[in-house]
Parts: structure tokens; C-alpha cells; sequence
């Protein structure tokens, strides 16, 4: 016998969804660790999915101060990206190098 | 838990094998209560805030919680899930199994087999170290690659001194999310398909039916994440191969 659950937009979200929700982590960008990546594919909303060196896969948003300065960023670019150590799926581009 | 486990066994694989046209789901209350006259504990459902039997009988386009009724009389090609749940010295089990009445089209029949394959899969997934996203993902994964969809409104859930325990258990989900299981949790896993949309109506406080009339399935079974990996607790402990 199954136990009743209240239905949200949210649980009705069909397709499984490839990309995660926008997870800002708000003003803690002190303990980010910061890795070399790969832009792989640019996706919608300024994010990116980056391969790191040890060839994982992250989704990674362009810090504020690049896109201040626009910073343009493309496949193939090699970039800077700070983790969160909560989410290590996720990530911040930070540099782009020439 | 596995004694009451058993005992929700035996009822059920009795009943499955009972069902044939021309029975009504209160003959197949009415065997039920006759299978649990004299063994240990009692039925988990009657009483359960409020319900008024020990099974759940659900035709067709019902999902779960369907009341058992001396007029719903079960035809040819129809599909039943009967769900059964009992209470041994404090402890729960909780299982059920979607049968068929006579012969049914194969593309009902398909149906059966992708919700009770994706029973299979979700067990699989029910070991320590894994979150519980990866066990809803491993359900909605395959269900919709078949074109079905799962239902959100009814969940698996914990289960132990309460029929209803922490955690609840969807049956979609994104892998690598939720709590984490861990060894001796016990969960029970429950799959429930519809052939077409995953909304439900709510027919009254019980029965649940499909929103666009389309036929569901429901398996389940009562499972334990063990040093050795899934235990099903609801069939006997030498039994392997598929769930049901």
C-alpha cells in the first residue's frame, strides 16, 4: 500500500532531466577548489559543460566579473573552474586562457 | 519482519492463482481472510485509517487502493493488482502483485512485465552507499523508455514497527540524489505504471484511477539493503530470479 504524495509541478517534470536546476551557492567562493577544464558544449544561460583533467563532466556558469568584462567563451576553450565542495557537479568558469 | 513477509507471500501467490473470470475482488478479500485465519499477526490495511479490508483490489485503470466489492465481478482480459500488507509481533510487510484475469491482449501483458522488470531493476539498486535517486531513476528510466509513465502521487515507503515509515520512496528521480541508503534500512518498492499519462484522479478518499482511463500496474515488494546486497523480505529467502 503506497503512501500518498502531494503532486508539484516540479514531480510532474517529465523527461528526465539531463541539466540540474540553477543552484546558486550564493557569497561562499572561499573554500572553491579551482581546476584546469575543457569547454565541452556552450548551453543556454551562460552555462557550460566543462570535461576537467581528470575527465569528469561538469556544468559550470561564468563568473560575474567575466561576464563584466565579456569574457566570450567557446567549445574547445581552456578554462579555470572553481567546484564547490558540496557539489561537485557544478562549477564557476573563472579564466579563460589565450 | 521476513515471518510476516512470508505470510504475505503465501497470500499473495493464493490469490494469484485463484484469480479467474467471473470472481468478484470480495471472493478474493474473502480467500484472503480465510489464508490468514490462524497464522501469527494480522492484516496490515483494515483499519489503516479507515480502510475497510485487508486487501487492495485494483482493475484496470484503478492504480491502488481499489476496495474489494461483491459487485465488481473480474472479466476476461482485465488486469488486477492485489496489494497485501501484514503485522507480525509489531512488525510489517507490505507487497503486491498485478495478475491477469484468463487471457489479456500482449500489449497489457507488456505493460505487466516492463512495471514488474522495473521492480527488478529498483531492487537491484537498493544497496548501501546508493541514494535513494538512484532507485526512482532506475524505475522512471525504464518505464518511459517504453512510453509508459510513473505515477508521483503514491510512493514507496519505509517500513518496520509502522506500516508507513521515513524515508518515502518516489518512483522517479535523478540518479546520484537523496538521502543516502545504508545497511539495515528496510524499504518497501513499489512501481506503480500507467499505460498512458501519469496523471491520477481520485475517484473518492481510496481509490486512485488513471486520469485519462489508461490501465496501471503495480508490483511491490518489502525489501532490506543488507551487507550482501537487496533482501526481499515478502518470498522465501532461497527463492532468486525475478521479483515476481
Amino acid at each position: 500500500m503506497p503512501v500518498l504524495q502531494r503532486a508539484t509541478r516540479e514531480h510532474m517534470a517529465r523527461p528526465i532531466r539531463e541539466e540540474k536546476k540553477k543552484d546558486d551557492s550564493g557569497n561562499s567562493k572561499e573554500d572553491a577548489i579551482e581546476v584546469m577544464a575543457t569547454v565541452i558544449e556552450p548551453l543556454p544561460n551562460a552555462m557550460f559543460r566543462v570535461e576537467l583533467e581528470n575527465k569528469h563532466q561538469v556544468l559550470a556558469h561564468v563568473s560575474g566579473k567575466m561576464r563584466k568584462n565579456f569574457i566570450r567563451i567557446l567549445a574547445g576553450d581552456k578554462v579555470a573552474v572553481e567546484l564547490s565542495p558540496y557539489d561537485l557537479t557544478r562549477g564557476r568558469i573563472v579564466y579563460r586562457y589565450k | 519482519m521476513h515471518r510476516a513477509g512470508l505470510v504475505v507471500y503465501d497470500v499473495l501467490t493464493a490469490l494469484r492463482d485463484a484469480v479467474r473470470p467471473g470472481l468478484t475482488t470480495m471472493d478474493l478479500e474473502k480467500l484472503a481472510e480465510e489464508k490468514i485465519a490462524g497464522r501469527p499477526g494480522k492484516a496490515a490495511f483494515k483499519g489503516y485509517r479507515g480502510y475497510p479490508c485487508v486487501l487492495c483490489t485494483s482493475v484496470n485503470s484503478e492504480i491502488v487502493h481499489g476496495i474489494p466489492s461483491p459487485k465488481r465481478k473480474l472479466r476476461e482480459g482485465e488486469i488486477v493488482s492485489i496489494d497485501f500488507g501484514m503485522e507480525v509481533d509489531g512488525y510489517y510487510a507490505d507487497s503486491a502483485v498485478t495478475v491477469p484475469v484468463g487471457k489479456i491482449q500482449p500489449q497489457l501483458q507488456k505493460l505487466l512485465d516492463v512495471t514488474r522488470e522495473s521492480l527488478d531493476r529498483a531492487i537491484d539498486k537498493m544497496r548501501a552507499g546508493n541514494r535513494l535517486g538512484d532507485v526512482g531513476h532506475a524505475v522512471q528510466s525504464w518505464v518511459e523508455q517504453h512510453g509508459y509513465s510513473v505515477v508521483r502521487e503514491f510512493v514507496g515507503h519505509g517500513i518496520g514497527t509502522k506500516m508507513h515509515d521515513e524515508p518515502n520512496l518516489p518512483n522517479y528521480g535523478d540518479e546520484g540524489r537523496g538521502a543516502r541508503l545504508q545497511e539495515g534500512m528496510v524499504i518497501a518498492v513499489e512501481p506503480m505504471v500507467n499505460a498512458g499519462r501519469p496523471e491520477v484522479h481520485m475517484r473518492d478518499e481510496w481509490v486512485a484511477e488513471t486520469a485519462d482511463g489508461s490501465p496501471s500496474a503495480h508490483f511491490e515488494h518489502t525489501v532490506a539493503i543488507t551487507a550482501n546486497g537487496p533482501w526481499i523480505l515478502t518470498r522465501p529467502k532461497e527463492m532468486t530470479g525475478p521479483s515476481w
